[in-house]
């Protein structure tokens, strides 16, 4: 129990998705410029993230022993087709649901942190549950990176800036701050 | 590969990729290996030419194959292709480099999630001959490789104090970790952004100076 907590905080905060592997920056620097829509486009990637989980575990446990070289292209054809049948699913079950974060649902398929989960779990040997709360803690993460962000650059459209500066080349730089507080966090495993 | 390399046009398309097209500082793609892999210089540069393999060699299938290719399943299929070359990179790099493989780590598999490569597919690739397909890919990952490795230098001299390894201060400095962690990273990368904005913003006002200047002479 003690290891699961540990997986959660560690891909939450001190190692997180976005600040700290890079991943999943398309979307952090894209669609970071509201907060309400950075907060739903959080949740639906943390749904995503879970589904991949589930997926590649499924797919490590049982076919890809047989087969390792096929890895990286059966994750993500897997991982493409499942979220689909779900979006066709909520779309049929629960409308809200599927208003709130339907829109999103392909695009985050083409997300590097997806991806970049599978093949972290798999390196690390993950099992089921491990592999489960990982998931949970980086989607965590990344809806904790993208409001920040999306709360910074609320306030920044409001400051008088050179023209020069906006754009990505203040966002990297938003980040950069972002990230160094987070850096912070990397105290908490010290203390065990 | 029917093509003239003194083709004016051929060239043109390779060379936009350098500086006019940048995929990194104009196009803002590619950006997770960008950063994640740039703490050294000797990591940009294996990055980057994996990335050139992988994306000379699905530009080109793609383009031999874009007549064959259903319209309602291409970006899958352009995925798959893309995906069965960075198998191939991944595979090659453990077997002869295996340091750098595990340095970069699942940094390479996740070459596939380069929104650049996939972009060049859908863009270019699929709509032009085989040579040119290859001329644009060479040019793009050039591109792209200018851009991990000025990343990856700064990063390298800044916070390690070294060049490829090779000590370039001696034992006075002392080297700003903070470069080659994440936060480093993304401020160096801002700042080169933020560097080529005003060279750009730069060039064109000096245009406007000489059209300006031209028009009042005649």
């Amino acid at each position: 129990m003690d290891n699961l907590i540990w997986i959660f905080i560690s891909a939450m905060l001190v190692n997180n998705f976005v600040l700290a592997y890079f991943l999943g920056l398309c979307p952090f620097l894209g669609v970071s410029g509201r907060l309400e829509t950075s907060f739903r486009l959080g949740l639906a990637t943390t749904f995503v993230l879970l589904i991949t989980a589930l997926c590649s575990w499924f797919l490590n446990a049982y076919v890809l022993i047989h087969a390792p070289y096929l890895r990286l292209i059966s994750f993500i054809v897997v991982i493409a087709s499942t979220v689909q049948f779900i979006e066709m699913a909520i779309k049929k079950l629960s409308p809200s649901l599927f208003k709130a974060l339907g829109i999103f649902l392909p695009l985050i398929t083409t997300n590097c942190a997806i991806l970049g989960l599978a093949i972290f779990a798999t390196n690390r040997g993950y099992g089921f549950a491990e592999g489960m709360v990982f998931a949970l803690g980086a989607g965590a993460g990344f809806t904790l990176a993208m409001v920040l962000m999306a709360g910074l650059r609320e306030e920044t459209e409001i400051i008088d800036m050179p023209v020069l500066v906006r754009g990505t080349a203040m966002n990297l730089i938003i980040a950069g701050i972002l990230s160094m507080a987070f850096m912070g966090f990397a105290g908490l495993f010290s203390s065990t | 590969m029917a093509i003239n390399i003194k083709d004016p046009s051929a060239v043109q398309e390779m060379m936009k990729g350098l500086w006019r097209d940048n995929p990194v500082f104009v196009q803002v793609l590619g950006m997770c290996p960008m950063l994640a892999v740039t703490n050294s210089a000797i990591n940009a540069l294996a990055m980057g030419l994996a990335t050139l393999f992988v994306l000379v060699g699905s530009s080109a299938l793609v383009s031999a194959f874009k007549n064959l290719i259903p319209k309602q399943v291409r970006i899958s299929l352009y995925i798959v292709i893309i995906a069965t070359f960075v198998t191939v990179i991944d595979y090659t790099l453990l077997a002869l480099f295996p340091a750098i493989h595990k340095e970069l780590g699942a940094f390479i598999p996740l070459i596939v999630a380069n929104c650049m490569i996939l972009g060049r597919q859908e863009a270019f690739a699929a709509k032009h001959t085989v040579g040119f397909a290859v001329m644009d890919a060479i040019g793009m990952s050039a591109g792209f490789l200018i851009a991990l490795f000025a990343l990856g230098s700064v990063r390298e001299i800044l916070g390690n104090g070294s060049l490829f390894g090779i000590d370039l201060f001696g034992a006075g400095f002392e080297p700003w970790v903070i470069m080659i962690l994440p936060p480093g990273g993304f401020i160096t990368l801002g700042l080169i952004l933020l560097f080529f904005n005003w060279v750009t913003e730069r060039k064109a006002r000096f245009l406007e100076q000489v059209v300006a200047a031209e028009q009042a002479k005649g």
